[in-house]
C-alpha cells in the first residue's frame, strides 16, 4: 500500500479478490462495497441499507464474515477477500448456489449473496450445523422474502451434500 | 446525505506510537476508526464531523487478551468475536461473553471491538453493564503515558467521557474474583438478533458462604439503554446487602430499580416499557439468588 505524496489523494491499493491479485487507485475512506463494484466491476455483492443491519453487502475478508459498506477501503488493504463471483466454477455453480436454488431460498435476489457468503462462513466453520446454528449464523442477514425457511433448509441441504458428494 | 469520499482523509499508520503522536500533535483532529461499525454508520449518513481519520484496526497493541493471575486484560481493539470465543472470558466473565453474542450479527461481531464500543458511549451499548457490573477499569494511553481508572467514573454524561483528545484506550481490565457469583445477564429487544437493547441488564450476586437461602453478601446491578449513560443501581444494591431473599424482598427491589432509571421514549421503546421491563428484570435475577432458584452458575468450579 502506498500513499501519494498528498494524503488527501487517493491510494494505490492490493489485495486478493476470488483468488485474484488487484490493485486499485481509490480514496482511502471509499467504502469496499463501491470498489467492489465501481473498479472491479463485481456487482454481485448487494446493497440494502448502507449501514450494517442487513448483511446484504456481506462478503469474506481474511476468511471472516464482514459487511463491505462499513469498511473503509484501506482498511482492506493486502487482505484475502471472497465475494459471490467467487463461488461457481464457470458455470458449475457450488453446493450453496444449487442448495439456494432447488429450496426456494431464493426470491428477489438481494440479500441472496450476502446469504450464501454467511452461509459460506458457517459451514466452513461447522460442516453439520444445527438449526439453531444456522440461525444464528444468518442472524445478522435479513430477508424480506422467504420468511427463512427455505434459506434455513438449503444451507441444511448444502451441508449434507458438502459431506456426502454424490 | 451520503458523505463523499474525496473529503476524507484515513490512514493507517500500523503502530500505536504513530497513531499517538499523531493525536498528541494535532489534539482533537484526528478521529480513531477501527472496526468501522459506528464511524462507518455515521460516515454513511453525512454525519461524521472529523475529517481525518486514523486507522487502529489491527493494531497489534490493542490486539490481545492477556490472562495474568488476578486479571483479564483485553486490548481495546479485540473484537466481539474473540471475546465470545476466549474460553476463559466464557467461564470467568460470562456476562461479557454473553454481551459479545449479542451485539449486531456475525459480520458486526468480526468487526466491532470492545474499546470502540466504550468511547461510542451509546446507552444502549451491550458491553457495558457487564463492564460496570464488573467493576472494569480502563487503561488509557497517550504520550505522556498511561494512567488507569475505573470504568465507572468513565462515562459522564450522554456521549461524554473521560478521555482526553490525544488518548486512546488500550485496554479494559477485569478482576478473576467472579467465580461462586450468579451471573445473570438479559436483553430485551426487538428481535433476537441485530436489534439494539430496549433495556439490557448484567447482573451479579453472591450469597454469604454460598448458601442456598442465605443472605445476600455482595450484588451488583447495572442496566443499559434507561439513562444517559449505562448505570449502576448503587442505592438498590446497599439496600439488598445482608437481606435474604422472600417475595417482599422480591417486590422492593422491583419498585426501587423502576424508580432509579431515568429512561426516555424513543423510536425503540417507551419510557413506561423500559421502567416494567427494568423492573421485571431486577425483580427475576433476585429470584434467582433466593431460595427457590432454579440453577446457581459457578463459573469456576
Amino acid at each position: 500500500m502506498t500513499h501519494s505524496s498528498e494524503n488527501r489523494g487517493k491510494c494505490e491499493l492490493s489485495f486478493t479478490v476470488n483468488d485474484k491479485p488487484e490493485t486499485v487507485r481509490v480514496y482511502p475512506m471509499e467504502r469496499l462495497l463501491d470498489v467492489l463494484h465501481h473498479e472491479l466491476g463485481l456487482t454481485g455483492t448487494k446493497e440494502g441499507c448502507g449501514e450494517g443491519e442487513c448483511g446484504s453487502c456481506s462478503v469474506l475478508m481474511n476468511g471472516q464474515l464482514v459487511n463491505s459498506c462499513l469498511v473503509p477501503a484501506l482498511q482492506a488493504a493486502g487482505a484475502n477477500l471472497a465475494t459471490i463471483e467467487g463461488l461457481a466454477d464457470g458455470l458449475q455453480l457450488n453446493a450453496l448456489q444449487t442448495a439456494f436454488l432447488e429450496c426456494g431460498g431464493a426470491q428477489c435476489g438481494i440479500c441472496t449473496p450476502g446469504m450464501i457468503l454467511a452461509s459460506c462462513r458457517l459451514l466452513n466453520k461447522k460442516p453439520d450445523p444445527t438449526l439453531e446454528d444456522i440461525r444464528e449464523g444468518l442472524s445478522g442477514n435479513l430477508c424480506r422474502c422467504t420468511g427463512y425457511m427455505q434459506i434455513f433448509d438449503a444451507v441444511t441441504q448444502a451441508a449434507r451434500s458438502r459431506r456426502n458428494p454424490a | 446525505m451520503r458523505s463523499t469520499p474525496s473529503d476524507y482523509e484515513l490512514i493507517a499508520p500500523g503502530k500505536l506510537q504513530t497513531v499517538m503522536s499523531l493525536l498528541a500533535e494535532e489534539p482533537g483532529k484526528w478521529l480513531p476508526i477501527a472496526g468501522g461499525t459506528d464511524v462507518m454508520v455515521q460516515y454513511a449518513a453525512g454525519k461524521l464531523p472529523a475529517r481525518k481519520l486514523v486507522s487502529i484496526w489491527n493494531l497489534p497493541e490493542l490486539r490481545s487478551i492477556e490472562i495474568l493471575p488476578d486479571e483479564i486484560r483485553i486490548g481495546a481493539g479485540c473484537t466481539y468475536t474473540e471475546l465470545r470465543e476466549h474460553d476463559v472470558i466464557s467461564r470467568e466473565l460470562p456476562l461479557l461473553a454473553s454481551a459479545a453474542q449479542w451485539t449486531g450479527g456475525i459480520a458486526n461481531q468480526n468487526r466491532g471491538t470492545l474499546g470502540g464500543n466504550i468511547v461510542n458511549a451509546s446507552p444502549a451499548a451491550d458491553s457495558l453493564p457487564a463492564l460496570l457490573a464488573y467493576e472494569a477499569e480502563l487503561i488509557l494511553v497517550s504520550v505522556r503515558g498511561e494512567r488507569r481508572l475505573p470504568y465507572l467514573a468513565f462515562h459522564t454524561g450522554y456521549k461524554k467521557m473521560q478521555l482526553a483528545p490525544d488518548e486512546l484506550i488500550r485496554a479494559i481490565c477485569l478482576r478473576r474474583t467472579f467465580s461462586g457469583y450468579l451471573h445473570y445477564a438479559r436483553k430485551v429487544g426487538a428481535r433476537n438478533a441485530q436489534a439494539i437493547s430496549k433495556v439490557c441488564v448484567a447482573a451479579l450476586g453472591r450469597l454469604r458462604d454460598g448458601a442456598i437461602g442465605g443472605a445476600i453478601e455482595d450484588v451488583r446491578i447495572a442496566l443499559g439503554s434507561v439513562a444517559p449513560v449505562p448505570i449502576r443501581l448503587t442505592e438498590l444494591e446497599r439496600m439488598l446487602k445482608g437481606q435474604s431473599v422472600d417475595p417482599d424482598l422480591v417486590r422492593l427491589a422491583k419498585r426501587m430499580a423502576a424508580a432509579a432509571i431515568h429512561p426516555i421514549d424513543d423510536i425503540r421503546s417507551t419510557a413506561k416499557y423500559r421502567a416494567a421491563v427494568a423492573g421485571n428484570l431486577v425483580a427475576e435475577f433476585i429470584e434467582q439468588l433466593g431460595p427457590n432458584c432454579v440453577k446457581m452458575e459457578r463459573p469456576h468450579e
